[in-house]
């Protein structure tokens, strides 16, 4: 009895190391580790201990620890639960920024999941955000109705506005051949540069020489879950609906299997009947549907006027987030909530300990790429080699 | 196979966008200012009239639609692209003067600040070159850009020797090449996704070291030396292009002898033929006997230290020191301009000086005040390459074994 369950825990520890599961794990760990020297050698206290180290090595290791810890310790402190906080509703507010960053990055990652299980390669999540939010915008600022009618309606043009953007890079490669990789590089670039055009022109705000437009009226906002001084909406939930349409669709309709078919075998695809070019067409909308989705959180919840940073960082994030979760719905949402943890503790950090922001930048391209290299990973931990199939 | 009618019918819409400029043009002047007061010899103002200009370009451009009209149905061949860029060059020409309307045009500087804006690009161009014709695929321009600006810079401020931080260009920017390589050749990860992640990385670290390293002491590690403008012996004394191309800093004078280098190597030597061929199949490279993996290497960390030295045009060669972000994407019109120019290093700094052209002319132009938003020429060479990926300008068609990760059997 007692050597059957030896030899299963011993299996499921096999599987376990040798399988792949362990990898995202040990690649988020390494990372935070990196991040962590980093910020140690960057460290005032730390240079300026480094000179004594041999001859008063306690504070050198003190100052080393103290700079560690104090920046993880505001990055949790920014975006889990701030035990220092005077109140308990002031405690459990980062969760809600880990949140409110969460919504859009995750929306844009369900995004690009949805054109890399189907074979494309959308990086074009900069531009169809923009182009969701400069429809949504539009709707809100210029329109006047009353909410039930005005905030879906503004959400609704915001889906047009990224599905149009990104539809047209279907249409392009299934046309033309274009190269979708190609194509969405140069779109985020003259989306950004229509915004800017635009801010400065007719959705200019008056009484301002800034580039930016006038704020959408109350009846178009999502409304806020926890009051004044958060900024989580109910776009939270429109996301959360998202990543179980996107596992829907992508599992379950038979739209999402010739999605799948396309990512799988181009070639299989169409010799089973399947038109190529209304499935590129349709991929790239819905993927860009979705972004616009992302880009309407922005511009109707958290930012509320339209400027040029509107898109932020998030078409880039939810490239890594896309990754991360491995196209899968449920994985981008938990990269999606770990990014956005990274975000809002990255505020915290900088503000408290002065750690610039961007080593959010530099911990998720670095585990983006521990993850897409699992042998690299092996290699540093000494898991030995992946299991080949055994079934063989 | 079938021929495309998509080049003919794009030149026909820019011989009828030419005609267009023509009829809606004025009959002012715009007076093109050849001499500067530096000039050896004075070379006379130039006054022209716009619609004149217009119409000669006009007829140009509509004889090189015609052209390729005929080409295309009675000759039944494809379109050259001299004539491509014939029927281009004469509607940019009459936009220039169009858009100069009344003013006065001066062209020395007009194109030495484009020249400036291009020399980032033609090395990037040039690393992308090496880096794609080997078979990987360089999206991280930008990231080697980026890396190079940054290492020139603290590394010349360090040592306050330029050519030291010349050096920490060339190794900055093969480092991020190397990153790339190891990524994509030896773990073969997918070689876009490794570029946008490389390029991501890049730009966190040097954020990060930024506002830590060079924020806390910026004297010791942001302050590097400045090159200083060499005239060239007689080459610097011809009008115009002496002033334009030979009176510049030393990086550029290194770019020219790179394209050189680079464009003989590539086409004319041993190791370039086996580059290429890396690049298109590289199973029959490896069959005879070449080192795939290897040829790949070194390939594309080359075309990084490349990179690593356009970058250090913005800080050793402009600026005078690092900025946060400061290649401000120069590494995707790097890539545009590489697509543009076909993989060709010489074609793909054509294009980049094009794309730098572009850039500074909405300098200009917004000194005399002139309507067109800047941000439409700003546009103008990602909307190009959009045009040129979606066949409109004839075939562009990158190595074939780009982008795909060999695996040795």
């Amino acid at each position: 009895m007692s050597t059957v369950t030896e030899t299963k825990n011993k299996m499921n520890w096999q599987q376990l190391v040798r399988g792949n599961a362990l990898i995202p794990v040990l690649a988020v760990l390494t990372s935070l580790i990196v991040g962590g020297i980093l910020i140690a050698l960057s460290s005032q206290d730390v240079l300026d201990a480094a000179p004594n180290i041999f001859s008063d090595p306690a504070t050198f290791f003190s100052s080393l620890g103290n700079s560690i810890f104090g920046a993880y310790d505001a990055l949790f402190r920014g975006s889990v639960f701030n035990y220092q906080a005077d109140d308990v509703f002031k405690m459990f507010k980062p969760i809600t920024e880990t949140l409110a960053f969460a919504t859009p990055i995750t929306l844009t990652g369900l995004a690009l999941a949805i054109s890399f299980r189907s074979g494309l390669f959308n990086i074009g999540g900069t531009s169809q955000i923009i182009f969701g939010a400069i429809f949504a915008g539009w709707v809100g600022i210029y329109v006047d109705l009353p909410f039930y009618i005005h905030l879906p309606l503004a959400i609704i043009a915001g889906v047009i506005g990224g599905a149009l953007v990104g539809g047209l890079v279907g249409l392009l490669k299934a046309t033309t051949g274009a190269n979708e990789v190609i194509v969405t590089i140069m779109f985020n670039y003259i989306a950004g540069l229509l915004l800017t055009f635009f801010l400065k022109t007719f959705m200019k705000a008056p009484n301002t020489v800034n580039p930016i437009s006038p704020a959408v009226h109350d009846s178009a906002k999502y409304p806020l879950l926890f009051g004044v001084n958060t900024r989580l909406t109910v776009g939270f939930f429109l996301m959360i609906a998202a990543v179980v349409f996107v596992w829907w669709l992508m599992n379950r309709s038979s739209v999402g299997f010739k999605f799948r078919a396309l990512g799988h075998n181009p070639r299989a695809a169409r010799v089973a009947g399947i038109n190529m070019g209304l499935t590129y067409v349709a991929v790239m909308a819905v993927s860009g549907a979705l972004a616009g989705l992302a880009g309407t959180t922005q511009i109707l919840g958290t930012e509320q006027h339209l400027t040029v940073g509107v898109s932020a960082s998030f078409g880039i994030d939810a490239i890594t987030v896309a990754l991360l979760g491995r196209s899968n719905p449920w994985g981008v949402l938990a990269a999606g909530i770990l990014f956005g943890g990274l975000r809002a503790g990255a505020a915290t950090m900088q503000a408290e300990q002065g750690v610039p922001v961007d080593i959010v930048l530099v911990v998720q391209s670095m585990i983006v790429l521990f993850i897409a290299a699992p042998p690299l990973v092996r290699a540093m931990f000494r898991l030995g080699k992946e299991a080949k199939n055994e079934a063989f | 196979m079938k021929l495309s009618k998509r080049p003919m019918i794009t030149l026909a819409v820019v011989a009828l966008l030419n005609l267009f400029v023509a009829v809606i043009a004025p009959n002012d002047e715009t007076v093109i200012k050849i001499a500067t007061d530096e000039d050896f010899f004075k070379l006379a103002d130039i006054p022209v009239a716009v619609s004149l200009v217009a119409w000669i370009c006009a007829s140009v451009s509509l004889a090189a639609a015609l052209a390729g009209v005929l080409l295309h149905f009675v000759a039944k061949r494809r379109l050259p692209g001299v004539l491509t860029a014939l029927g281009f060059l004469a509607f940019a020409f009459t936009s220039v003067v169009y858009l100069y309307n009344g003013n006065d045009l001066t062209l020395t500087s007009l194109l030495q600040g484009s020249l400036a804006l291009s020399v980032p690009l033609i090395f990037g161009s040039m690393a992308g070159v090496l880096s794609e014709r080997v078979g990987v695929v360089n999206i991280a321009i930008e990231g080697q850009l980026l890396f190079g600006a940054f290492t020139s810079a603290m590394i010349a401020s360090m040592t306050h020797n330029l050519w030291a931080g010349l050096v920490g260009a060339l190794v900055g920017g093969a480092l991020v090449a190397w990153i790339l390589a190891v990524f994509s050749i030896r773990y073969k990860v997918d070689q876009i996704i490794t570029g946008v992640v490389v390029n991501m990385l890049v730009a966190g670290l040097t954020n990060f070291l930024f506002g830590t390293l060079m924020g806390s002491d910026p004297v010791t590690f942001n302050q590097p030396p400045r090159f200083e403008k060499v005239t060239l012996p007689l080459l610097g004394q011809i009008p115009v292009i002496g002033q334009v191309l030979f009176n510049q800093t030393p990086i550029i004078y290194i770019m020219y002898l790179a394209l050189i280098v680079v464009f003989v190597a590539l086409f004319k030597t041993r190791w370039g033929l086996r580059v290429r061929a890396v690049g298109e199949y590289p199973k029959a490279a490896d069959t005879v006997g070449i080192n795939v993996f290897r040829t790949r290497y070194v390939s594309v960390v080359l075309g990084g230290a490349l990179a690593g030295l356009g970058g250090s045009f913005f800080t050793l060669g402009q600026v005078g020191s690092f900025g946060q972000n400061i290649t401000h994407g120069a590494g995707y019109i790097a890539l545009a301009a590489l697509i543009f120019g076909r993989w060709n290093p010489l074609l793909a700094a054509s294009a980049a000086l094009l794309f730098g052209f572009s850039q500074n002319l909405q300098y200009g132009l917004a000194i005399i005040g002139s309507p067109l938003p800047s941000e439409f020429l700003l546009m103008l060479p990602y909307a190009l390459t959009v045009i040129a990926v979606a066949g409109l300008v004839g075939k562009v068609t990158g190595p074939a074994a780009a982008g795909k990760p060999y695996t040795k059997e």
